[in-house]
């Protein structure tokens, strides 16, 4: 028998996992119950978009679209056919975002989750594309659009065609203000670079999660490329939060009850919408 | 790392030089007859040899060369070109929040009699103006300045335009503070529905996230020898196992990422390429902001017969239709 593991791989059962931050070694069940934050330090894992959709959705509602959508490596860039078939054999997911519809707490939207583990979450043309698609369908159904962001940044393979992405998630979140289509954005660890500065900064109502690196810039890159100390706790959702980026920073535990009451709150009956 | 630019150059002001000393020479009131007539056939020998090599050089740049062209210290900035593009030009400051960016400049002008709002990003010649330039690297308030004036076009109908230069957005803990990942969001977000037409023109260095974050447009235009890119050269080299991790590897990278503007329009990111004169825009800056001029207006005309339902539309459609996926 296996369980999931925050990557999705198959991990076989009562198999111990040291937590990356304490070295605590813990029992996968524990992980597991406590949705992969460690039990010993607290310190969130990293999730794989499927472990994440099965931590957030309500069971069996999640539907996945456009799981077949792939990268047409538009510059030729050398060796990056090969890294996608790499990244995808190793993580689960044939590109850095799954969307589908859902429901949450029994509160149905569109649910869209980025995957650190394909090509760092990077955003190429698939992404962008995909964001698009989901924010059109929550339009059609007239639901709210719920993002998981974490990213390394844009997908340097795809070079402008990647930064254009930017440009295009943030039309389409002008689209979806146009259309009073509510868009929730929970940021993860690590949310950096050209999607946060893109839709990810974007959210009607922006969630971070606890103790996630939240920055356009990682705080290591800053330091080598400026030859300075930074202090300690900066880019950070707690940083974001103090500084007035984010609306809340909340542990994973508290994630899926929070989701729940603000659908709630953002999708009320149609009649009660102004004209 | 090795520039083929650098040598190039140093041909090109061999040349340079020569025929200047020769000029001068020319001007000359002691010299015979005789001696004025030979040199009159040096000068125009020389600069028969100055053209010839100009455009050997420019006929076998490489992306890496290219590079080094945009970033130039002598090529034209975006004041360089509001100067000699608009009949007058009223500077606006500050973003109304917090404070204002040198970084970028922003304000009221006239084009052929008419007013438009004009934004850009602006570097700095010598080494105190770079530092007060920020090196043209922008900060959350340069984004919101320009936002600001942007409203200000919208709610006057005066079209905008853009000039495109910088080497990325600043990232360092104060801008991080103020948000510098929202006001680029934010910006896009404006410019991708604001209800007047935009004309963006990249002028030297598009730099990844702080480019975009002022190059969202109906009609966006890359000067010849201006590069668009996701990510400098250098930093790709260093980040990507493909290159070794080696920041010398930079040209490698450069030709990669196809950040050229000839084939950053084949990838469908820009509209149009305009011309530089021969031996790039510095060496010519009135030829270059007329170029400019002309395709500024051009644009402007089409772009102002079309109703503002329609002209949105359009450009939603355009950014919503960027694709290369399977």
């Amino acid at each position: 028998m296996t369980v999931p593991g925050p990557n999705d791989e198959a991990v076989p059962d009562g198999l111990w996992t040291k937590c990356p931050k304490c070295d605590e070694m813990l029992y996968q069940r524990d992980l597991e119950a406590a949705l992969f934050v460690c039990t010993h330090c607290g310190n969130h894992h990293r999730l794989g978009a499927h472990a994440r959709i099965s931590i957030t959705a309500d069971e069996g509602s999640f539907v996945e679209e456009d799981a077949s959508l792939r990268s047409s490596n538009p510059l030729g860039f050398p060796g990056y056919h090969q890294q996608l078939q790499e990244d995808a054999a190793r993580a689960t997911v044939s590109e850095s975002m799954v969307w589908g519809e859902c429901t949450i707490e029994g509160q149905p939207c569109v649910l869209a989750v980025m995957d650190f583990h394909f090509r760092g979450g990077s955003m190429g043309a698939v992404l962008g594309e995909k964001f698009a698609r989901a924010a059109e369908r929550a339009v059609q159904k007239q639901q709210p659009l719920v993002v998981f962001a974490c990213s390394g940044g844009a997908r340097m393979q795809e070079g402008i065609v990647s930064l254009l992405q930017m440009a295009k998630t943030a039309a389409v979140v002008g689209y979806l203000r146009r259309e009073r289509t509510p868009f929730l954005l929970v940021g993860t660890d690590p949310l950096t670079a050209g999607v946060l500065a893109s839709f990810a900064s974007l959210g009607d109502v922006i969630i971070a999660e606890q103790q996630a690196l939240i920055g356009f810039t990682g705080p290591r890159v800053i330091e080598s490329a400026f030859k300075i100390k930074l202090p300690p706790g900066s880019h950070t959702a707690e940083f974001q939060l103090q500084h007035g980026m984010v609306d809340m920073a909340v542990s994973r535990r508290e994630l899926r009850p929070l989701l729940g009451r603000l659908l709630a709150l953002l999708n009320p009956p149609r009649e009660a919408q102004p004209e | 790392m090795t520039s083929r630019w650098a040598e190039f150059e140093a041909r090109l002001r061999q040349v340079e030089a020569d025929l200047q000393k020769m000029e001068r020479l020319l001007q000359s009131p002691s010299i015979s007859e005789e001696r004025r007539a030979a040199l009159r056939l040096r000068v125009d020998e020389l600069k028969r040899r100055q053209e010839q090599v100009t455009r050997e050089v420019f006929s076998m740049l490489s992306p890496w060369d290219n590079v080094q062209l945009a970033r130039h210290q002598d090529r034209p900035y975006a004041l360089d070109y509001v100067a000699a593009i608009f009949g007058d030009f009223v500077e606006l400051h500050g973003d109304r929040r917090f404070g204002d960016d040198p970084a970028v400049v922003a304000g009221l002008a006239s084009l052929h009699g008419r007013t438009v709002a004009v934004v850009g990003h602006q570097k700095g010649r010598d080494v105190k103006e770079r530092q007060f330039r920020n090196f043209g690297s922008a900060r959350p308030e340069g984004y919101r300045k320009s936002a600001r004036v942007m409203q200000l076009a919208e709610k006057l109908g005066f079209p905008v335009i853009s000039f495109v230069d910088t080497p990325a957005a600043e990232s360092r803990l104060d801008a991080e503070e103020r948000g510098i990942s929202n006001a680029i969001a934010e910006n896009m977000e404006l410019m991708s529905s604001l209800r007047t037409p935009i004309v963006v023109t990249i002028i030297g260095e598009g730099g990844s996230g702080g480019a975009i974050g002022m190059a969202v447009g109906d009609h966006v235009m890359m000067l010849e020898h201006s590069i668009y890119s996701v990510i400098p050269p250098e930093s790709c080299a260093v980040i990507l196992n493909t290159f070794g991790r080696d920041a010398n590897r930079a040209p490698e990278a450069a030709e990669a990422l196809r950040l050229a503007a000839k084939e950053t329009m084949a990838l469908g990111a820009v509209d149009e390429i305009i011309p530089e004169p021969l031996g790039g825009a510095h060496r010519n800056p009135a030829e270059a902001a007329a170029s400019v001029e002309s395709a500024v207006t051009r644009a402007l005309t089409r772009l102002q017969a079309m109703p503002v339902d329609e002209l949105v539309k359009a450009r939603y459609q355009k950014l919503r239709g960027v694709g290369h996926y399977l």
